[in-house]
């Protein structure tokens, strides 16, 4: 296999940029809505994120010996609802005013595509080691994706960033509707795209 | 049992609270499936059957059995075994009975395991103490709200094809504001009753 031949730091840039799950392979979409409307909730969920993928994925090359391929995606799932749940109780106990507000979000990592995918094409094939990069990289691509969302819809709909208040007036209250972030993701990818084909030469997000 | 705190609880589902537009669940799904009108149908079946069903099933094992035994902390992992294992037979299950139904519908069961709307629901429902009867019309609501805004969206996804749209927009981008504008209209729904 090719993909084992990459450095380390090469699989880390590759889950930071080439294949960032927001906007390039454009799967794991819920929470980058949902949770966007401010950069706390937004980091929050980012590095709850960061922690399951990276820690599945380890979890899962460990194992990878001993998983038969024909029950692996209930182990995959078992495996990844077993983090989950210990995000979801340390939020629960260490951080109440964010989990009120995001917990739901916090327990449907469990069904997140980007996660699953991983396990099945990197880490059940993998050695630990190219497998923590693997899952880093990739929770850091999410993380990232997630700051730069909220990063806007904060700042235009609320003129705040991190709760602090930086500009007045009336700020676009659309951003932080719901609707809005339909909107700021939409116009994001787009804008991606265009950086992709302007300067790589690229063709863009391939989408759905 | 009150049927009209049912049909509200329904409408409240599938209007006011939508999934799609005011809780950006299943949006993977959404994107993936409203290219063509006839899949966006498809999913809509299967996936209200599946939700319903799954509803009832998770409250039970809910309400009986996790309760009682003071499991109610193994939620995620439970709701999500739940949903797999009913998926998996019912698989196995319209590939045996109905051939013809499962050339039809079977590739949209093996996605719904990837919804978050299909865990979102149970877990709501466990976290709002719903009665049977309400997880149920919580589940045929929200089945029904993710059914409309699919239907809504392959039908201006199929006028888009002839559409011109900026290069770098094509595809996902444009879907993505194209849902924002709908949200925007769903929103107007809010306030429409009060639970």
């Amino acid at each position: 296999m090719s993909i084992q031949k990459k450095s380390n730091w090469e699989l880390l840039k590759n889950g930071m940029f080439g294949e960032n799950t927001i906007f390039r392979m454009a799967i794991s979409l819920c929470p980058s809505i949902a949770v966007t409307n401010g950069l706390k909730n937004g980091v929050a969920l980012g590095i709850s994120v960061m922690f399951v993928q990276t820690m599945v994925n380890i979890t899962i090359s460990a194992m990878r010996k001993f998983i038969h391929p024909k029950i692996r995606i209930p182990i995959f799932m078992l495996v990844i609802a077993g983090y989950v749940t210990i995000i979801d109780m340390l939020m629960a106990t260490y951080a109440r005013t964010i989990y009120r507000e995001i917990g739901l979000y916090i327990q449907i990592i469990v069904a997140f595509a980007s996660i699953f995918a991983r396990a099945e094409v990197f880490a059940s094939k993998n050695k630990i080691v190219p497998s923590l990069f693997d899952g880093l990289g990739m929770g850091i691509g999410f993380l990232l994706a997630m700051i730069v969302i909220s990063f806007f819809r904060e700042l235009l709909g609320k003129g705040e960033l991190f709760g602090y208040s930086l500009i007045s007036g009336n700020p676009l209250l659309i951003m932080i509707l719901p609707a809005g972030g339909f909107l700021a993701v939409g116009l994001l990818m787009g804008f991606f795209n265009w950086v992709d084909m302007k300067f790589y030469g690229g063709k863009g997000a391939s989408g759905v | 049992m009150d049927f009209f705190k049912l049909l509200e609880l329904v409408v409240a589902a599938s209007l006011i609270n939508n999934f799609v537009f005011t809780r950006f669940l299943g949006l993977c799904i959404f994107f993936g499936v409203t290219k063509k009108m006839e899949t966006a149908v498809g999913m809509s079946i299967t996936f209200t059957a599946v939700m319903v069903v799954s509803a009832a099933i998770s409250w039970v094992v809910y309400e009986q059995i996790m309760i009682p035994l003071d499991l109610t902390f193994l939620k995620i992992i439970i709701f999500i075994g739940i949903v797999a294992a009913f998926v998996q037979s019912a698989d196995t299950i319209m590939k045996k009975v109905s051939p013809s139904m499962y050339y039809k519908l079977g590739v949209y069961l093996a996605l719904i395991t990837t919804n978050c709307i299909i865990i979102a629901v149970p877990l709501i429902n466990a976290g709002e103490h719903y009665s049977f009867f309400e997880s149920m019309a919580f589940g045929l609501g929200s089945g029904l709200g993710f059914a409309l805004a699919l239907l809504i969206m392959a039908s201006i996804r199929e006028k888009l094809e002839v559409a011109d749209v900026p290069a770098p927009f094509k595809g996902l981008p444009i879907s993505f504001i194209i849902a924002g504008l709908i949200a925007l209209a769903f929103t107007g729904f809010s306030g429409l009753i009060t639970l």
